[in-house]
C-alpha cells in the first residue's frame, strides 16, 4: 500500500514536472511544409500553396500564435520550416520524412499536387501526422481516408468536377440555351486524364454529342491546329481540361481564330487572377473554368484583401487558394480545441469537428469535403462559382458573348 | 486545310528556329553545349515582361536593350566561367563534359535568381494578340511578327557568317580551332564572340516568344530540350541545319496534330529524331566526323 502510494506520488510528480517543463519549453509550434518552389509544379504551388502558407503564418503570429492549454493557456507563435520538393514526389517523401524525424515538426502541412499527396500519404500515416490534402484532385478520397485515417481530402475529384460541369451543361441544354454538340480536349497528364475520365461517361449518360475528344502532350506550344479543327466542327460547348500555359494558349488562339462557342470552359489557370490581368475582364467575360467560390461573401472579401496585403498585391486564385487557407484554419482550430500538441487528438478533431473558415462552415464526412465547387465563370471581372448549383452563392451561367 | 497547316507550321518553325540558332552557334564554334540556353531564353522573356508591364516598352523595342545586355553578360560568363575550362581541357571530349557540367550549374544559378525575383508563378501578357489573315485564315499577329524577326535574324546570321571576314574566321574556328589559330585567328576571342552571340540570339528568341507564351521561372528546361533536339537533328554547328530541322519538326508536329491526333505530336517528334540519328547520325547538314 505504502509502496503503491509512493509510486503514485512519484508518477504524479514526474507528470507535473514534465508538464511544467513542457509549459516552459514550448517557445514555438513547429509547422513543416514541403512543396514545389522549382520545377514544373512551381507555377501552381506558387499560386495556391506558398502564398496561403505565408499568409496564414503571418496572420497567426500577428495574433500572438496558437492558443495552447498545455503551455499554460498562452498563445505560442508558429515557426515555419519549409522545403522545396523540386516538383518531385521522391523529394516530397524525403522532405516529409525529414520534417517528421530530423526537424521534429509538430505538424506538417500537406504538400502541393495530387501526385505528391498520394506519394506522401504513407509517410504521414507512418509518423502519425494529420494530412489535410487540398491541392489534390482525386475521386478516391473516401477510399484513401479509409486506408490512411489521418488523411483528409478537400478538393474533390474528376468525377465530381467533370460530372458537375456536365450537369450544368445539361441544365443549360434543357433551358434551350445551348445545343448538344460538345468538343473536348485534355492535356495528357494527371489532371486532364482524371477529368476526362469523369467527363466521358457523364456526357454520354446526359446524351451529349461529343464531336471531338482528343489529348495533347504536356508543354505543347502551338495549339492552333486543335482550335482550328474544333472551330470547323462548330460545337455548342468547348471543354479544355488544360494546364495554365495551355489555358492561356487556348484562350488567345480561340480569340485570334474567332472561335466563339456558347460555352467556353478551360481547366487549371482559368480561375487565376493573372488570367484576367492578361486578357482584360471584357475579353474573358463568360469564360468558364475549373474552380469557384462564393466571392460575394464578406469572409472571402476579407480573405482576398489579407492575401493581397501579405503577398505583394497578388490576389488569390478562385479555386484552391481559399480552400488551402481554410485547411490551415482548420488545423489551428483543431489544435486550440485539443489544447495541446497531441497529433492523435488533433487528427480526431479534424475528422469530427465543425470549423469556421473563409469558405464557410466546414465539416468533413468520412474525412472528405462533400460537394466542393467545380465550375465557375468570369462575370464582370470576378470569378463566380456556378456549379454545383445548390451551393450558397452559386451564380446563374451566362452564354459567352463575342470575344472583345 | 492544307494551307492552314502549312502557315501554322511555318510560324511554329520560326519560333523553334529562334530557340535553336543560338545553341548551335555556341556548340559549333565555342564547343560549349550550353544547357542554360533555356534559362537565358526565360531570362529574356522575364526582361520583356518587366519592361512591358512596368514601362510599357513593347517586346520588339525591348530587343534593343535585352539583346546587347545578353551579349555582354554572356561574354563575361565565357571569359570568367568557361575559358578556364577551355584552357585546361586536353581534348574536345573533355571540354564537352566540363562545359555541360558547368552550364548545368549555371542553369540552376539563373533559375534560382529568377525564382528569387519572380517566384514560381506563371507570367503572361498580351501584345499584338490580334488576328491577321494569311491565305484566308486567321493567325496571331504576334506569331507572324516573331516569325518575321526570326527570318531577319537567320538571314543576318547567314550573311554575317558567309559574307564577312570575321564570319569566315568564326566558321574556320568551327571547322578546326587548331588550324584557325595557325592562320592568325584569335581563337579564344572568336569563341567568346560566338558564345555571346549565341546567347544574344537565344535572348532575342525569349523576348519574341514571351509575346504569346505563358511562362514561369522553371520552364527553361522545356526549351533547352527542344533546342537540343533541333540542334542535333540539324547537324551540330551549322545554323542552316538548325533552321531546316526547326521547320521540319514544326511541320511534322502540326501535320500530326491536325490530321492524326494532337496526343501523338511528342511521339512524332521523337520518331523523327530517332530516324535522323539512325540514318544521318551527323545531322541533316552535319559533316561526317
Amino acid at each position: 500500500m505504502r509502496k503503491h502510494l509512493i509510486g503514485t506520488l512519484a508518477v504524479s510528480a514526474a507528470l507535473m514536472a514534465a508538464g511544467l517543463v513542457q509549459a516552459q519549453e514550448i517557445k514555438s509550434i513547429k509547422i513543416g511544409t514541403a512543396a514545389a518552389k522549382t520545377g514544373p509544379g512551381a507555377g501552381g504551388a506558387g499560386v495556391t500553396h506558398w502564398p496561403n502558407v505565408k499568409l496564414w503564418v503571418a496572420q497567426v503570429n500577428k495574433g500572438g500564435g496558437i492558443l495552447l492549454k498545455s503551455a499554460g493557456n498562452k498563445r505560442v507563435p508558429v515557426e515555419l520550416i519549409e522545403y522545396d520538393d523540386r516538383s518531385s514526389n521522391d523529394d516530397a517523401v524525403k522532405a516529409i520524412e525529414r520534417l517528421a524525424t530530423q526537424d521534429k515538426a509538430d505538424f506538417i502541412i500537406a504538400p502541393w499536387g495530387t501526385g505528391a499527396n498520394l506519394a506522401t500519404a504513407p509517410v504521414f500515416a507512418k509518423y502519425g501526422y494529420p494530412q489535410i490534402a487540398v491541392t489534390s484532385v482525386t475521386d478516391k478520397g473516401p477510399e484513401l481516408a479509409k486506408r490512411w485515417p489521418n488523411s483528409f481530402w478537400l478538393l474533390g475529384g474528376g468525377q465530381h468536377m467533370a460530372g458537375s460541369l456536365v450537369e450544368l451543361l445539361k441544365k443549360m441544354n434543357a433551358e434551350g440555351k445551348i445545343g448538344k454538340k460538345v468538343a473536348m480536349v485534355h492535356v495528357a497528364d494527371g489532371y486532364g486524364l482524371d477529368m476526362v475520365a469523369g467527363a466521358r461517361p457523364a456526357l454520354k449518360a446526359a446524351g451529349f454529342d461529343v464531336v471531338y475528344d482528343k489529348s495533347y502532350p504536356l508543354g505543347t506550344q502551338d495549339l492552333s491546329p486543335i482550335v482550328n479543327e474544333i472551330k470547323g466542327l462548330n460545337p455548342d460547348a468547348f471543354i479544355a481540361f488544360s494546364y495554365p500555359p495551355d489555358t492561356f494558349g487556348f484562350t488567345e488562339q480561340s480569340k485570334i481564330a474567332g472561335f466563339n462557342p456558347k460555352v467556353f470552359y478551360v481547366g487549371v489557370g482559368g480561375a487565376f487572377p493573372v488570367y484576367r490581368n492578361k486578357f482584360s475582364a471584357a475579353t474573358i467575360e463568360g469564360v468558364m473554368g475549373t474552380g469557384g467560390w462564393d466571392v460575394a461573401s464578406p469572409k472571402i472579401q476579407d480573405y482576398i484583401k489579407a492575401h493581397k496585403e501579405a503577398n505583394g498585391g497578388n490576389e488569390p486564385d478562385a479555386w484552391a487558394s481559399s480552400v488551402q487557407y481554410a485547411a490551415l484554419e482548420m488545423l489551428q482550430q483543431a489544435i486550440e480545441r485539443v489544447g495541446a500538441l497531441d497529433r492523435a487528438a488533433v487528427t480526431k478533431e479534424l475528422g469530427s469537428g465543425e470549423f469556421d473558415t473563409v469558405i464557410g462552415k466546414l465539416k468533413l464526412k468520412g474525412n472528405v469535403r462533400e460537394n466542393p465547387w467545380a465550375v465557375g465563370q468570369w462575370q464582370g471581372g470576378s470569378f463566380y462559382g456556378l456549379s454545383p448549383t445548390n451551393l450558397p452563392g452559386a451564380h446563374t451561367p451566362i452564354l459567352k458573348p463575342a470575344w472583345k | 486545310m492544307l494551307t492552314t497547316i502549312l502557315v501554322a507550321s511555318v510560324l511554329l518553325g520560326g519560333a523553334y528556329a529562334l530557340m535553336a540558332m543560338g545553341l548551335t552557334l555556341q556548340y559549333g564554334v565555342a564547343r560549349i553545349m550550353n544547357l542554360a540556353s533555356g534559362e537565358t531564353l526565360m531570362g529574356a522573356a522575364f526582361g520583356s515582361f518587366c519592361l512591358f508591364t512596368a514601362l510599357q516598352i513593347g517586346p520588339l523595342l525591348s530587343l534593343v536593350l535585352i539583346v546587347p545586355l545578353a551579349f555582354a553578360i554572356n561574354w563575361a560568363i565565357y571569359r570568367w566561367l568557361l575559358s578556364p575550362l577551355v584552357r585546361r581541357a586536353k581534348n574536345q571530349g573533355m571540354l564537352e563534359v566540363d562545359s555541360i557540367l558547368a552550364t548545368f550549374g549555371l542553369l540552376f544559378v539563373i533559375e534560382g535568381a529568377m525564382l528569387a525575383g519572380f517566384g514560381g508563378n506563371y507570367y503572361s501578357y498580351s501584345f499584338l494578340a490580334q488576328p491577321v489573315t494569311l491565305l484566308g485564315h486567321s493567325f496571331g499577329l504576334n506569331r507572324v511578327v516573331a516569325f518575321g524577326v526570326a527570318a531577319l535574324v537567320a538571314l543576318g546570321l547567314y550573311f554575317g557568317l558567309n559574307r564577312t571576314r570575321y564570319g569566315t574566321a568564326i566558321r574556320a574556328v568551327a571547322v578546326d580551332p587548331v588550324a584557325a589559330g595557325l592562320v592568325a585567328i584569335d581563337v579564344p576571342r572568336a569563341a567568346a564572340f560566338a558564345f555571346a552571340l549565341g546567347s544574344a540570339l537565344t535572348a532575342c528568341g525569349g523576348s519574341l516568344l514571351s509575346m504569346f507564351l505563358t511562362f514561369n521561372a522553371s520552364m527553361g528546361v522545356v526549351f533547352t530540350m527542344k533546342a537540343l533536339i533541333i540542334v542535333i537533328m540539324g547537324g551540330v554547328g551549322d545554323p542552316r541545319g538548325a533552321v531546316i530541322a526547326a521547320f521540319l519538326l514544326a511541320l511534322v508536329e502540326t501535320l500530326v496534330a491536325a490530321l492524326v491526333d494532337p496526343g501523338l505530336t511528342l511521339a512524332a517528334t521523337y520518331l523523327l529524331f530517332v530516324l535522323t540519328l539512325l540514318f544521318r547520325p551527323q545531322g541533316l547538314m552535319g559533316r561526317r566526323a
